[in-house]
């Protein structure tokens, strides 16, 4: 049984006051609402649209407005609007200071209805009838639980996660099979519920246990006389099971070696009280409690997933809910009884899948399944350990909220067809959650970094006289995101450099500072443009064997304007006199600034030997990286003074697609969906990947099923030193897939 | 006992045991052997199999072997278990003039010790009603009784045993069950008892098929309730257990085991719970303040376990028909529990209950999964949890039924606990 039936209002701190306008964000244009109450958290969801800032780019009418402008191109920052999906958790006690906060700030009419699941939806819902004025309409809450659990899977990478007490990291997230079904979730509420999701919208129960999270609560309150669950798993945390349960060794003196059987295996569970006539401890009773529902759980788990063939078990319910006690007596039960053949899996949102769930029935009109979903760092909470001895950020949230903001992404997102494994795909190079010092030095990095900027952001406002002030914002958000990583790591999935880059991103868009460096960027373009000429002229000069050379130095030397970099950006800020020409010196003789000089040259240089050419580039902005609408425009003054490139443009052999990315590192496995198409209707032989955020904190490791080159320069001396190299070596990998003659192989390696 | 997990494939062997050596004993035993399982999945290869192996081959050497093809009286069987000591006596009834006389005194004291008493010390205890008479055992006529008594009394057996001169007969005793292991020491040491250590799960599987190919008159071993579903037309029907294989043996003890058993000699042990009858009377104690088995069975039956444990229709006002669960099954066991007031409000009667319900239950789901995973419809419960505990069986046996939609058949045996003590006598009659 999944409901937590129970509706227990915890005696808790009331003086915590909540801060309903940091929570309840976008509220006036909230629409469709979802509540799921459960026995001591209330999971709020809604729908509401985002207007923010957006940098565009427009190219100017050069025929009619001849000189009007000696800008490349015009630089508006628009207002755009957003779906988000707004998931809030709250102690019950504060449900109705809650819905007050939200009637008062509702002015959308158009809702009529909220969709309600959870054991505690009943009792609430005269008075969330009464408060909001919204019809409440039950949906059933296995089902609400299955629907959340396909989306978070679908569209949060690295929500599941293997627990491991004494591994370094005690999280270790999951590379999720694009294709997630089938899978068996057990839900652990006051009873347990299995559950067989088969695709969709086909799942089945096929079966359950009396003995859960109810279990262990009403009995544990008995056995202890201790009244909240919380305090049964603290009480438990402390205490030693082999003085209540009787052990293989109490029977046989030692091990069952003739079944393989330790000595320290549970052989009745209690054992001990029911013999010897004594007072046993609270926390060992816990203890034993624990153990027994744990591993009963467990074990019929286990022999529902052998029954119908599944590897795959997600486990859920308040019984689990990022208590790492409960994580860890899943985990260890589920390892005994399979041999390791299944591992239990958790999830990083179980606590809001019915939620979740019960908005996605509300809203199948906005056809939400159909989009693509991302986590908004910056709006998240992210994955809070709940002891406050391991974690100690966690003690300033205690009694408070969580919450989760995923953005609607403008374009449907899908795998590279030419990754080679899907499913063992990861993008990531290092991960930080378990690799301390590595760990350590980029959240330093970071934060030193901040100030740098806080400064950009500020003067790519010059017109917006509170900037500073939002600025300031920014800053305090991202450093207390740091601050939060440096405790729990994995408080959103595996720590990466991208993890990092992509939580800046997320919070300077929060406070309106959508691309920090639109203005940089035209003005490198434009003086690159004016080069452009000159750069093809002198490489067409060249031998085809000095050509190639030259080309590769371009690419890399170009590739040396990379804002994100610290290295460089010291150098480019300290001297404005830092130019292309230097860069290609720190090279050892190079050229080419990123894209025009860099890249351009190297499609140029490949159309005219008659390959297609895809050039791919970010959606949206981050760092200096060109947007696809920058490049748009860039091609289009480049094709007006290279008949190639024009020629390429027109017969179709040169397209320009987004990749679906606004972040400065990329995720085959999440690009658009066209292009993903291109790629396949081109039959794609080749893929360079260009920079070191593409090429280096990620996709290092990729193996693709086609010819790949993966080049950038080190600009960061950490990594340098790391990968064994100097700051400004060269990352030059080309690789062919296994099985495949390398005849490009001689024309590419320097 | 239960041991979690692991299983134990027993590899079929040929038997080439000599029956022709053990003409009547083996009429009576051919088939109930088991073969050693050298290659053991679970069983780590190595020094411990081998030794116990070597310790078990010893009791070949019997200088009687050849020439009378049966060991000298008494002839014992016990299974020490982590809460109780069975122990199966043979008694001759056609014990010679010639051999009174023969007879020592220490034999005869023993005899007359065991059988003319129904109880020994303040807790040891014969199960008269088990008692079968007119046994022929290796051609010898006489009857098998059965006696327990809590492990924790061990010592003051092995203290009786000591004043009662039972070293000095010579006799190999056979024991299975962990304290074979653990309290071997205690045997040497107090009693100057050397004892021959057996499987427990070959004891029991042995036990089991013995005794019904036995119990042809008198009682039926093996039965069922009839009507499960419907209470008060369930009654307990005698069953035939001809042509038992394969069959699902759970042994419910103080954990539990549940073995598939394919042949004779072919079984293994497909997994085990620690939620046995040791939790059922430990959480009861802890809960009621009882102190024996039969307490807290007393108090189970005058209690009310749906004051405790949350129902489907306690959360759904009915059945959950989405997902067909009746109302008046348990959501939550001790769900209830969870509040302050109806902690405040249910009986000692109640709790007993409720603990009751929820062990068996348990039981019976996991046993449901291991039958559709191994494919098996029959099921045979056995162990002392079962003893007097009729609550319990129907509880097994609706759910059998209920939740298989009548597939499965759970079978009860009367000797339910028994069954490791008479295979250790077994193999002391005749060593496999």
């Amino acid at each position: 049984m999944a409901e937590c039936g129970r509706v227990d209002s915890h005696t808790m701190d009331k003086s915590i006051t909540l801060p309903p306008d940091e929570i309840f964000r976008n509220l006036e244009n909230a629409k469709r609402f979802a509540i799921d109450i459960g026995g001591s958290l209330t999971k709020l969801a809604y729908y509401s649209t985002v207007k923010h800032k957006v940098a565009k780019v427009r190219s100017f009418d050069h025929s009619t407005k001849e000189a009007a402008s000696d800008k490349l191109y015009e630089i508006s920052v628009q207002e755009e609007v957003t779906a988000r999906l707004h998931f809030i958790k709250f102690e019950n006690a504060y449900i109705e200071t809650c819905l007050d906060f939200i009637k008062d700030h509702l002015v959308n009419t158009e809702t009529k209805v909220i969709k309600a699941t959870g054991g505690g939806a009943h009792k609430f819902k005269v008075l969330i009838e009464r408060k909001l004025g919204l019809k409440v309409d039950k949906e059933d809450e296995m089902s609400c639980l299955i629907k959340g659990c396909n989306f978070v899977l679908k569209n949060i990478p690295h929500e599941a996660f293997v627990y491991a007490k004494h591994a370094d990291s005690e999280f270790r997230f999951q590379t999720t099979d694009p294709d997630i079904f089938p899978y068996l979730l057990v839900n652990i509420g006051s009873g347990v519920s299995i559950a067989k999701v088969e695709s969709e919208d086909k799942f089945e129960r096929i079966g359950g246990s009396s003995i859960g999270g109810g279990t262990f609560w009403g009995l544990g309150a008995l056995l202890t006389k201790t009244k909240r669950f919380d305090e049964l798993l603290q009480l438990a945390s402390k205490g030693q099971h082999s003085s209540v349960d009787m052990l293989v060794k109490d029977i046989y003196g030692g091990s069952y070696g003739y079944l393989g059987l330790t000595g320290d295996l549970i052989a009745s569970s209690f054992g001990k009280s029911a013999t010897a006539d004594k007072e046993f401890s609270k926390e060992d009773m816990a203890k034993s409690l624990l153990h027994m529902i744990s591993n009963d759980i467990g074990q019929l788990a286990c022999l529902y997933a052998r029954l119908h063939n599944l590897s795959r078990v997600y486990f859920g319910g308040f019984f689990i809910r990022g208590h790492p006690l409960t994580m860890h007596t899943i985990t260890y039960s589920i390892n005994f009884f399979t041999k390791g053949e299944v591992q239990a899996l958790f999830l990083r949102h179980e606590g809001y899948l019915g939620a979740i769930g019960a908005f996605l029935k509300g809203a199948e009109e906005d056809n939400p399944n159909q989009y693509s979903w991302g986590e908004n760092y910056a709006g998240s909470s992210g994955l809070m350990s709940v002891s406050p001895d391991m974690y100690p950020m966690q003690r300033a949230r205690s009694g408070t909220f969580d919450m989760l903001e995923m953005d609607r992404l403008d374009r449907q997102l899908v795998n590279l067809p030419l990754l080679q494994e899907p499913s063992s795909y990861i993008p990531d190079t290092v991960d930080l959650t378990e690799d301390a010092p590595a760990r350590e030095y980029w959240l330093f990095c970071f934060e030193d970094a901040l100030d740098g900027v806080v400064k950009r952001a500020v003067a790519s406002q010059p017109d917006m006289p509170e900037a500073a002030v939002r600025a300031e914002k920014f800053r305090q958000k991202y450093r207390h995101k740091l601050q939060t990583l440096r405790y729990q790591p994995f408080a959103y999935g595996s720590l990466t450099v991208r993890s990092l880059l992509d939580t800046r991103e997320h919070c300077l868009n929060e406070f309106n500072f959508p691309d920090p460096y639109s203005k940089i960027k035209e003005r490198e373009n434009d003086v690159a443009l004016k080069y452009y000429q000159k750069v093809v002229k002198s490489l067409e000069e060249l031998s085809w064997e000095d050509r190639q050379f030259a080309l590769v130095r371009g690419v890399l030397a170009g590739n040396v304007f990379d804002w994100g970099a610290k290295a460089v950006s010291d150098v480019l800020e300290s001297d404005p006199e830092f130019g292309f020409e230097q860069a290609k010196r720190q090279l050892e003789d190079n050229s080419g600034v990123d894209i025009i000089l860099g890249v351009m040259p190297l499609v140029r240089e490949l159309l005219s030997r008659g390959t297609e050419v895809v050039l791919a580039s970010n959606s949206g902005p981050a760092l200096n990286d060109v947007t696809n609408g920058e490049l748009q425009i860039l091609t289009e003054r480049i094709a007006a003074m290279d008949p190639v490139i024009q020629s390429g443009l027109r017969d179709d052999r040169l397209t320009l697609v987004q990749n679906g990315s606004s972040s400065p590192c990329l995720d085959l496995s999440r690009l658009d969906k066209a292009l993903a198409m291109v790629v396949r209707e081109r039959k794609t032989d080749l893929v360079i990947i260009e920079g070191m955020g593409r090429a280096i904190h990620t996709n290092y490791f990729a193996t693709l099923s086609c010819e790949s080159l993966k080049l950038a320069v080190i600009k960061n001396s950490w990594l340098a030193d790391r990968l064994g190299g100097k700051l400004f070596s060269v990352v030059f990998k080309y690789e062919v897939p296994a099985g495949k003659p390398s005849q490009e192989a001689a024309v590419l390696t320097p | 006992m239960a041991f979690n997990g692991h299983q134990h494939d027993n590899e079929i062997v040929d038997e080439d045991e000599t029956p022709s050596k053990l003409p009547r004993c083996n009429k009576e035993m051919h088939g109930h052997l088991r073969n050693d399982p050298q290659n053991e999945a679970a069983a780590p290869a190595g020094p411990s199999t081998s030794d116990r192996w070597a310790s078990n081959a010893t009791p070949r050497h019997r200088k009687d072997s050849v020439k009378k093809t049966r060991p000298p009286f008494p002839w014992f069987g016990m299974d020490i278990g982590g809460t109780l000591v069975k122990l199966v006596y043979f008694e001759p009834k056609d014990i010679t003039a010639e051999e009174e006389q023969e007879e020592v005194e220490n034999l005869k004291s023993i005899r007359r010790y065991l059988t003319s008493n129904i109880a020994y010390g303040t807790t040891g205890i014969r199960d008269v009603h088990l008692e079968l008479q007119d046994l022929t055992l290796c051609g010898r006529k006489g009857n098998l009784h059965f006696i327990r008594f809590p492990t924790h009394d061990l010592p003051v057996f092995l203290q009786m045993g000591r004043n009662k001169h039972f070293s000095s007969l010579h006799t190999t005793l056979c024991a299975t069950g962990g304290g074979a292991y653990k309290f071997e020491n205690d045997f040497r040491t107090m009693a100057d008892l050397q004892l021959h250590k057996l499987d427990e799960l070959d004891c029991l599987v042995r036990g089991v098929l013995y005794i019904d190919s036995v119990m042809s008159s008198g009682p039926s071993e093996c039965y069922y309730f009839e009507n499960p579903t419907d209470p008060d037309h369930c009654v307990q029907k005698p069953y035939l257990l001809e042509n038992p294989y394969p069959l699902l043996l759970v042994n419910i003890g103080s954990g539990v085991s549940i073995l598939a058993v394919y042949s004779e000699n072919n079984y293994k042990r497909v997994t085990g719970t620690s939620l046995g009858g040791g939790t059922f009377l430990g959480l009861c104690c802890l809960l009621t303040g009882c102190s024996t088995f039969e307490e807290a069975l007393e108090m189970a039956s005058e209690g009310e376990s749906t004051r405790v444990d949350k129902l489907v229709r306690d959360i759904y006002g009915g059945d959950y028909e989405r997902f067909g669960l009746p109302g008046w099954a348990v959501a939550s066991s001790f769900g209830n529990m969870m509040s302050k007031e109806k902690r405040e409000s249910v009986s000692k009667e109640d709790l007993a209950r409720a603990t009751l319900v929820t062990i068996t239950n348990n039981i019976g789901s996991i046993t449901r999964m291991c039958a559709l995973n191994e494919n098996i419809e029959r099921v045979v419960f056995v162990g002392n949890f079962l003893r007097v505990n009729t609550l319990s069986m129907k509880l097994l046996a609706y759910a059998m039924d209920y939740w298989s939609k009548g597939q499965l058949k759970a079978l009860f045996l009367r000797h339910e606990g028994y069954f490791g003590a008479v295979g250790a006598l077994l193999e002391l009659l005749h060593p496999s």
